[in-house]
């Protein structure tokens, strides 16, 4: 895939580089005992830790580390038994500390690789660096006042990972590719939910641009991209202004940037010389954290089926193509609502009816498969009714639309309405004796035309209401008008 | 190793700290001394030897708690010191971005 952005100059390359701030799936915060749950009373998740009172000191959430390990794991990376925690030191309201507790030296979790699925059916390998364990901050809100910030700090310590890959990519679709499979992969473990628009996930963004060959170009941040959409978006765009910042002769300055939705653009944070200078140094108040390799292999022992793995699988036992399994794994959702519904029937049918008839009825509706009103079991057994030849396919249609409003199982939609497929040769035999007497002309004319025999097969379907076997069908009407030819 | 004016006017910035242009000399003064002392550790070779990142018994690691949620929900204590609060939020001078 040509990925290159034409220029005045000639053909530029887009380098890009994430850092993901994934929230951990955990009770408690990462250093203290107040909850981490999401939409409390402000300020009522709040220890005197996560306040920054004098005196207090943290002591490290057990799970937190689990959770780390299991994503360092799902990373395919190296596990370090040996971490330390440092200070992060910087000034703002919604941190109390005046620091933040992160990893800089020596993190949790060092080098490891995913591979992303292209939209053309390729894949890639994208390195990851690092992985270390940190603690959120609070929150500001500005417009609850003319000329105070109100500060909450039930975020203050919830436990993050920052994860942060290679410049590997070299597009926007591999950016989004990218983060929604990292997404995926937590999802899957379990370790974050990934839910964007709580901010439990949230994407700061390295670009850069140069000439194919070149050596990298000066990176800007951009920061807090909080959709997939948006980190597409806002790529293109700084990738775009930096090439013509170039071409017009200037400078690419580094510097941290914003993602303005509305504008679909990006612009320069305004931010003080010295914000970047924050003087880490080994946290005083924790030891290093260390744990053995057997402990490590227990949590190896609990991982479940990763969306790779699965997708393999998918197209080994069930013999769905590549391109299918990866959309149904690329979803944990879409992936355990086809199991469900294929355990008891035909999966490559069950597959077909979730990638088209379901995904565009969700769409319609504006739903996720979480929320399906029609049960995984239930599509089963509509598939299972078409596949032993109980209802015809056409019938099937409407089937399924009565399931989706009314949330009944397709066996007694059936029943109630009558809809069985008639498999009965005589009763379909008489059907089209009775249309070929009445339409001599259309007989006649099959010998010059033999498509027609379509017509005769709609003709059938329209007496049966969509009943009759169209197979059954098919072949009575071939005996009776194409034995001459 | 030593620092200079610029480097003490520096570190009161990000420390959110203004001094007079005495004190600031003063200072410079103070952390060299400080620094001097400190640089002794230098004379040692410590090419063989790890880094200490504590003095405590590096083999136990830290003590690390359970996940429970067993703290919180006393927003009058945490708010109670506060220059400025209102409905349980603490308040400060407007910071935007």
């Amino acid at each position: 895939m040509n990925n290159l952005l034409r220029g005045n100059t000639g053909d530029w390359e887009i380098v890009i580089g994430i850092e993901v701030h994934a929230q951990i799936i955990s009770n408690s915060k990462l250093f203290s005992g107040s909850s981490t749950s999401f939409g409390a009373d402000h300020n009522t998740q709040v220890s005197f830790v996560d306040a920054g009172m004098p005196g207090m000191l943290p002591v490290i959430n057990s799970v937190c580390v689990e959770q780390a390990i299991k994503t360092g794991l799902g990373l395919n990376a190296k596990i370090n038994n040996f971490s330390i925690f440092d200070r992060k030191n910087y000034f703002y309201p919604d941190l109390p500390q005046g620091y933040q507790i992160s990893q800089f030296e020596q993190p949790i979790v060092g080098n490891g690789m995913i591979t992303i699925d292209l939209d053309d059916g390729e894949s890639k390998n994208i390195g990851i660096e690092r992985l270390h364990l940190e603690q959120d901050a609070g929150k500001s809100l500005h417009d609850q006042h003319p000329s105070y910030s109100f500060v909450d700090l039930n975020r203050s310590g919830v436990a993050l990972m920052e994860i942060v890959s290679m410049p590997d990519m070299r597009s926007p679709e591999e950016a989004q590719a990218y983060v929604k499979k990292l997404r995926n992969i937590m999802k899957y473990l379990q370790t974050c939910d990934g839910n964007m628009e709580e901010g439990s996930l949230r994407a700061d963004i390295n670009v850069s641009v140069r000439k194919p060959g070149d050596d990298l170009g000066t990176r800007c941040e951009i920061k807090n991209v909080n959709s997939i959409k948006f980190i597409g978006q806002a790529i293109d765009y700084e990738a775009k202004r930096q090439i013509n910042l170039i071409e017009k002769g200037d400078l690419i300055e580094q510097q941290t940037r914003l993602f303005d939705p509305k504008k679909g653009q990006t612009r320069s944070m305004r931010s003080k010389e010295d914000s970047h200078d924050y003087r880490y140094f080994p946290d005083p108040d924790l030891l290093p954290l260390t744990f053995t390799n057997e402990f490590v292999d227990e949590i190896k022992k609990t991982l479940p089926e990763l969306p790779d793995i699965r997708k393999k699988r998918f197209i080994d036992d069930y013999d769905l193509s590549s391109y299918d399994s990866n959309i149904l794994v690329s979803e944990k959702e879409t992936a355990d609502y086809f199991e469900a519904a294929a355990e008891n029937s035909n999966p490559k049918l069950v597959c077909n009816w979730v990638i088209g008839e379901l995904f565009s009825v969700l769409n319609k509706i504006n739903k996720t498969i979480e929320d399906c009103p029609i049960k995984a079991e239930d599509l089963g057994e509509l598939i299972n009714l078409i596949d032993n030849e109980t209802i015809t396919g056409r019938i099937a249609k409407d089937v399924f639309e009565i399931m989706l409003n009314t949330g009944e199982s397709p066996v007694s939609i059936v029943d109630a309405n009558n809809m069985k497929q008639v498999n009965d040769l005589n009763e379909i035999e008489s059907v089209i004796d009775k249309i070929i007497e009445k339409n001599p002309d259309q007989v006649n004319a099959l010998s010059e035309k033999p498509n027609l025999i379509g017509w005769f097969v709609g003709q059938v379907m329209k007496e049966t209401q969509g009943k009759a076997n169209p197979k059954t069908v098919n072949e009575i009407l071939g005996k009776k008008l194409l034995k001459k030819g | 190793m030593s620092v200079d004016k610029d480097n003490v006017v520096k570190i009161a910035k990000l420390s959110k700290i203004s001094f007079k242009d005495d004190e600031i000399e003063k200072f410079q003064e103070d952390l060299n001394q400080i620094i001097d002392w400190v640089d002794q550790l230098s004379e040692v070779n410590t090419e063989t030897v790890s880094p200490t990142f504590s003095s405590f018994d590096n083999d136990k690691g830290m003590k690390k708690r359970e996940d429970i949620i067993n703290d919180g929900n006393y927003r009058e204590d945490i708010t109670v010191n506060a220059p400025n609060s209102e409905e349980g939020f603490f308040l400060v001078p407007k910071v935007i971005d």
